[in-house]
């Protein structure tokens, strides 16, 4: 039998704002001391009161905007009940009933075919401390809270079960956290958890609206993880199918160090988390006007950035897509765009070659050193990256321009110092190709008797031969005529 | 004169304090020497801060000399255990936090100490205020003044005794279902519990988050206005609290009631009633009519009679949430076990008292999947209708007036058996916190030496208009002077 794979997505994203949800406290708190952001209404000490963080509600209707979600009039704030130790108050607020936003999609596209991903809902929470798993010398574990994350706004994006495989899935993640990149509203940073993804994925038969058993699936710590765990999961599912055996409906962590899923402890009862509006805030009334107000001041985001790439610097739509997905990239290409040095190059093809060195060479570098183009531009500013591309059209070649920028990213040198330290610049000057040259006739009989008697690859090699006496730096096109003046 | 503090209010503290026949220092020595005196038989403070007191009110001197005393400058107060005080013990008369030391002051507390009060202790209370008589503590049981064998009422049963003992001039209470007022008639002092919004609930230890109102426990209407003025106003801290015009109430201290409409609404006259506290409370209202108000004697609010079972599942529901943060984690009273379940399991089980234990578990029933809707949701809508018939009725007046409580204090030990019973003496107060309206008990008579409360309820934000009624009534009468043999 042939199985349809589906998954919904929830995703956790903190919020970039000042303070803390509900209290003063920075939310800031990623270099800071444990314990050092903290005050009695995030500790949840006895008689504190919540005050909503009105920078938070408007992230939360920029991204639900975002997304195409419906606007609530009339929200509220509930309170969910779980005891622990993380959780100060003994209940998270959050919002059960009337989220912020609902009802939205945001498109993906796998293949080169589009797909609509529909979005449940987007509503705001506060997130809980931190817990601190540690064994004493004596082998005892004990655990330790820090409580500079409770609080800090924490806005939850839960998907329609609209994805069909990991890949899409994984795809919406990318476009997701892009949009919220774009809006300036979360770091989206996966691996230091301000980008948090939970998933349920189930099986069905081809054309059954019946899944077998929809399983939640958490503990995944990157995108790679997030496609991995999904892919895992739908193979099992369906070997299990396949072998006759009930699935079942659990939850299971995604175990990154032996790349499977493993039912987690399964619970004695289901959580009931007896939802009840939060009694310490008033309903929260969203007027038409803020709203209005707050879509007014959406920035661009990708896919009308990408298109916008297409029409205004004539880009394939494939290096458009791969340039706007990160909003820091789509930056560093217009920033580019603009430097007095783009103005020198080709006007038909300059917009392309900037493209194909952040999409080669740059790219290459980011994925060697695992980081991301905001940092590699601490190093190579846009208008270093455009001298680089300025001196590869004549001072050097692409070879020798691709090394360049290699030291310009280890030193954060320019590009014209290092040519000039290294004397990298191309030779040219037939004066000084000259005796090279004809050294390089005298050394190579063979070939040149080759040449003469009509053979055009001797030609090469004998350019090859004055490429490596020259370490590099003559330009071949010059060595070339010279060659065939010389041996006419 | 002898500088005796015998009787005083504030505002006759106040005079003395202002023109030098008096110090701070000496009237809060005066005080604690009445406290070692009366506490033995009253037992109404869990913990005395002579220290402190007496560091604030050498301070309140120096600003009393530099002329900026403020009507409550080195006037000692006593703040119910329920009310957060940095660096002071704030129990909630519960084992669970029998040694919690704060580390913020409460908003009203923080108020206060910049108008210069002196903070002399922090008084008895049933647990975590869920009661009506202070057995509920985990400490002891306070006595009422007027008979030592009978309850001051609950839950801020040490504020009202220490008040109506004279062992301090004035006290904080908390309300969430009668919790000022009741006690306030059971020990014929006054007692506000001001519009759900008007007083800050920042540092309120949390029972029931909808209901709570934070409000003063005086020895006449004069008192309570001042100290409503101290306490009172806006604060960015509570988002329930409501950034309405805040009036001078020294100024509705006028004794004319002409113009002014009041109802008596019979559902409040309720069976097994006891007669005196009905026949005490008609007369006062036939004192009122007689000072020129106009009284409609036969008014109906049909819906009264399920006030009481709306506040006992809207008021636990809310409880079982705010009491789930006192798990032996963080601070405050620790089981230590094997493991970390067990150990918040036996926090709870030995830091809770009975009668928090059967409001959690209220609670959390009435919360449950499955039960929501049938008791949570149901209740709310039926204060919706409780709110909504209040709002009809202040369309035709401008005050209500009914007993404070059915009837005079009870015995000690009388009732701990008998829960609904209990829940009964708060029968005329609990609608008054469904519908967020504020509320003043006056003393109104006594039935033998047993003092009697009088009801005064007002619109939302009215508190002027119930302290002018109160104020005329109390002008024309006796009652506040009589003062328990003790």
């Amino acid at each position: 039998m042939d199985f349809e794979t589906i998954i919904g997505l929830e995703v956790h994203a903190q919020l970039l704002t000042r303070s803390k949800m509900f209290c003063r406290c920075s939310a800031d708190y990623a270099n800071a001391p444990p314990n050092t952001h903290v005050c009695p209404v995030c500790l949840g000490m006895p008689g504190v009161l919540p005050v909503i963080n009105r920078q938070a509600v408007e992230y939360t209707i920029m991204t639900a905007l975002a997304l195409n979600c419906t606007i609530s009039d009339y929200t509220k704030f509930d309170r969910k009940n779980y005891p622990y130790p993380d959780l100060m108050k003994g209940y998270q607020i959050s919002q059960y009933d009337a989220p912020i936003g609902r009802g939205g999609w945001l498109n993906i596209e796998v293949d080169g075919e589009k797909r609509k991903i529909g979005i449940i809902r987007v509503h705001l929470e506060e997130d809980v401390a931190k817990l601190l798993h540690r064994t004493s010398p004596e082998g005892e574990d004990y655990s330790l809270i820090d409580v500079n994350r409770s609080g800090v706004p924490l806005m939850e994006i839960v998907s329609e079960p609209d994805l069909r495989s990991p890949e899409e899935a994984r795809q919406y993640l990318i476009k997701l956290r892009s949009i919220l990149q774009y809006l300036g509203v979360s770091t989206g940073n996966m691996e230091e958890g301000s980008f948090r993804c939970d998933a349920n994925i189930s099986i069905r038969p081809q054309g059954s609206s019946e899944p077998l058993a929809k399983v939640e699936v958490k503990n995944m710590n990157s995108f790679k993880a997030v496609y991995q765990a999904m892919d895992y999961e739908a193979k099992r599912q369906r070997k299990a199918a396949a072998e006759g055996k009930k699935l079942i409906q659990e939850t299971r962590g995604w175990v990154e160090a032996k790349g499977k899923t493993v039912a987690q402890r399964s619970k004695e009862y289901a959580h009931d988390y007896r939802y009840f509006p939060e009694p310490d805030l008033p309903p929260l009334v969203i007027s038409r006007e803020w709203v209005e107000e707050i879509r007014a001041r959406l920035p661009e985001l990708p896919e009308a950035r990408r298109e916008r790439f297409i029409a205004e610097y004539g880009l394939p739509l494939y290096d458009a897509s791969l340039l706007t997905t990160s909003k820091a990239m789509a930056d560093y290409f217009e920033d580019s765009t603009k430097t007095a040095q783009f103005g020198k190059l080709p006007p038909d093809r300059a917009a392309k070659e900037v493209s194909n060195w952040l999409l080669g060479e740059v790219s290459r570098i980011l994925n060697a050193n695992d980081i991301d183009i905001s940092q590699f531009r601490e190093k190579v500013s846009p208008e270093r990256l455009l001298g680089l591309i300025l001196s590869s059209h004549g001072t050097i070649n692409l070879a020798t321009a691709k090394s360049v920028l290699e030291e310009m990213f280890q030193t954060g040198k320019d590009a014209q110092e290092i040519i000039a330290q290294r004397g990298l610049s191309q030779i040219s000057d037939a004066g000084e190709l000259e005796d090279i040259i004809t050294q390089v006739i005298g050394a190579n009989p063979q070939a040149v008797a080759d040449f003469k008697s009509g053979k055009e690859a001797a030609l090469k090699f004998l350019v090859g031969q004055v490429m490596r006496a020259t370490k590099g730096r003559a330009n071949p096109q010059v060595a070339a005529e010279m060659l065939k003046r010389k041996l006419a | 004169m002898k500088a005796s503090p015998d009787h005083l209010t504030i505002h006759e503290a106040h005079r003395l304090l202002q023109s030098k026949q008096l110090s701070s220092v000496e009237l809060t020595k005066s005080y604690l020497e009445r406290i070692s005196q009366v506490e033995p038989r009253v037992r109404a403070f869990i913990t005395l801060t002579d220290e402190l007191a007496l560091e604030q009110a050498r301070k309140a001197d120096e600003r009393i000399a530099s002329g900026e005393a403020t009507p409550l400058t080195g006037i000692p107060v006593l703040i119910k255990d329920v009310i957060c005080t940095r660096g002071v013990r704030t129990t909630c008369a519960s084992r669970i936090l029998e040694n919690f030391v704060p580390i913020y002051d409460a908003t009203v507390v923080e108020r206060l100490k910049k108008c210069g009060a002196v903070l002399i202790g922090k008084a008895n209370m049933d647990e975590f205020a869920m009661g009506s008589s202070t057995e509920n503590s985990a400490f002891f049981v306070t006595h009422n003044p007027w008979d030592l064998s009978r309850v001051p009422g609950g839950s801020s049963g040490g504020s009202a005794a220490a008040v109506a003992a004279d062992e301090v001039p004035y006290a904080l209470g908390s309300d969430t279902g009668g919790s000022i007022r009741q006690p306030a008639g059971f020990c014929s002092v006054v007692g506000l519990k001001p519009t759900y919004g008007r007083v800050s609930r920042y540092g309120l230890v949390a029972f029931a988050s909808s209901l709570d109102q934070i409000g003063p426990l005086t020895q006449d209407v004069t008192d309570c206005a001042l100290v409503l003025n101290a306490i009172a106003g806006y604060d960015d801290r509570d988002s329930t609290s409501v950034p309405h015009p805040l009036p001078d109430y020294t100024q509705s201290l006028v004794g004319d009631l002409r113009g002014l409409r009041l109802g008596v609404p019979k559902e409040y006259f309720v069976e097994g009633m006891q007669a005196e506290v009905a026949t005490a409370i008609k007369a006062a209202i036939a004192k009122l009519e007689e000072l020129g108000a106009e009284v409609e004697w036969e008014v109906s609010l049909p819906h009264t009679p399920y006030a009481l079972a709306v506040y006992y599942i809207i008021a636990p529901s809310e409880a079982s949430a705010n009491l789930a943060r006192y798990d032996g984690v963080k601070y405050g009273f620790s089981y230590q076990a094997d493991n970390m379940w067990e150990s918040m399991e036996k926090t709870r089980q030995y830091g809770f008292g009975a009668e928090v234990k059967r409001r959690i578990m209220l609670g959390t029933y009435a919360l449950s999947a499955g039960y929501y809707e049938a008791w949570y949701l149901k209740a709310q809508k039926v204060r919706t209708l409780i709110r909504w018939e209040f709002a009809q009725a202040f369309e035709r007046f401008d005050a209500l007036i009914t007993p404070t409580s059915p009837t005079v204090p009870f015995k000690i030990g009388e009732r701990v058996d008998d829960p609904l019973q209990m829940y009964l003496s708060d029968v005329c107060t609990l609608p008054i916190n469904i519908a967020g309206v504020p509320a003043i008990s006056i003393p109104a008579g006594f039935a033998g030496s047993l003092p009697i409360g009088m009801q005064i309820i007002g619109k939302p934000f009215s508190e002027e208009t119930i302290l002018k009624i109160a104020y005329a009534y109390e002008q024309a009468t006796e009652w506040h002077k009589r003062r328990p043999n003790i």
